[in-house]
């Protein structure tokens, strides 16, 4: 019961993007479709569940003093991991995320679990943790990027349902902003 | 000549804010009030002019040289964290006032993603060191803009009566949509 709570947290009380909103970079920077938004998702859910088991598996033996370097460092590697094989495996998915690959190491979020969470908890409740919030925040950038492709290009995945140019400013950069912004207010109105 | 386009390019055309997304959370976070963001820009311009050199330097001499470049990514974090340390402290050896007028931005600026964005894009773009060094001003600049307006208008929205769920963070989110959109009329100009 409780792994289970820890892993439904991250989708609808603590969603990292329109609770905690945490990683606001990637998740207005990348979501112009869904499937965009899926894989930004699930490229950061494989480096927090990584960084997540790794931290709290080697735990006892980092210092106090130097442990956010070495936290850094961790997820750095993971990152660079899921760099080369999405540049691999998946070269169109990897030209249209882009810079945001790489900037998975600066989002909040993944040092954020590390220090709050796999840092003081057992390996394999930080793996629950780190799938749950990672997957919470894969829903919330498969929603907004939906959102935008849906009124941007009257598409859904890629699937074209009204044959004519869509309204153009919701793929472009205001219609990041705009579209989170309602996202989060109606957010806070359904965890009410 | 060159140098201005890439000025005038990287402030009003490809704003790291508006246009690029980059350096989001100290933009909702710090910007309540206008001295507060002028402060946080001036941190910004300092950090991210020396980063981009260091990590210019770095990746052609030593990362290109004994081909790994794919440590890019390792590399450059944990040279940007060390220098925004190393900044810190120098700083407040030798100039105390500067220390008191930037220092609390500091740590902040780690975490900052458009430091290590604008180092991974000058690579990507293929500048050398002049035009990355100018590249760098030139979107911290813009960073500051962005944030000195968007400081503005909060001071402002604070006042309005808003619905209860619009109040906060989605309301400044609206603002910078509008100002996206404004900036968006800048699009053709270089």
């Amino acid at each position: 019961m409780n792994n289970f709570k820890n892993f439904t947290k991250g989708f609808l009380k603590e969603n990292p993007v329109f609770i905690l909103l945490l990683g606001l970079c990637p998740t207005l920077g990348v979501t112009t479709s869904a499937i965009n938004g899926l894989g930004m998702g699930l490229a950061t859910t494989f480096v927090l569940v990584g960084s997540n088991v790794v931290i709290s598996l080697i735990k006892k033996l980092i210092p106090d003093k130097v442990r956010i370097p070495s936290f850094i460092v961790i997820i750095a590697s993971f990152v660079t991991i899921i760099d080369l094989v999405m540049a691999a495996y998946v070269p169109a998915l990897y030209e249209s995320l882009g810079l945001f690959i790489p900037l998975i190491v600066v989002n909040c979020i993944v040092l954020g679990r590390a220090e709050a969470f796999a840092s003081k908890n057992t390996v394999f409740s930080s793996m629950i943790d780190g799938l749950g919030m990672g997957l919470g925040f894969a829903f919330a950038l498969t929603i907004l990027g939906s959102v935008r492709e849906i009124l941007g290009s009257y598409s859904i995945f890629g699937f074209k349902f009204i044959q004519t140019d869509g309204i153009l400013v919701f793929v472009l950069a205001p219609g990041a902003f705009f579209g989170l912004a309602y996202l989060i207010a109606i957010m806070k109105k359904i965890n009410k | 000549m060159d140098y201005l386009i890439i000025i005038i390019a990287a402030i009003f055309v490809n704003n790291i804010v508006l246009a690029q997304f980059l350096g989001i959370c100290p933009f909702l976070g710090v910007s309540g009030k206008v001295k507060t963001a002028v402060g946080m820009g001036g941190a910004v311009l300092f950090v991210m002019t020396l980063a981009t050199v260091v990590t210019w330097l770095i990746m052609n001499y030593i990362l290109v040289k004994f081909n790994i470049v794919f440590m890019q990514t390792i590399a450059y974090i944990l040279v940007i964290a060390a220098l925004v340390q190393m900044v810190e402290i120098i700083l407040k050896k030798i100039s105390p006032s500067l220390y008191q007028a930037l220092g609390v931005f500091l740590p902040l600026i780690t975490t900052n993603c458009a430091i290590l964005g604008v180092a991974i894009i000058v690579i990507q773009k293929d500048y050398d060191l002049m035009h990355s060094v100018v590249f760098a001003i030139g979107t911290a600049l813009g960073f500051m803009l962005a944030l000195v307006i968007f400081a503005g208008i909060r001071e402002h929205l604070e006042k309005l009566p808003l619905p209860k769920g619009m109040k906060g963070v989605p309301s400044a989110l609206v603002v910078a949509g509008i100002l996206a959109l404004a900036f968006m009329g800048f699009a053709g100009l270089v």
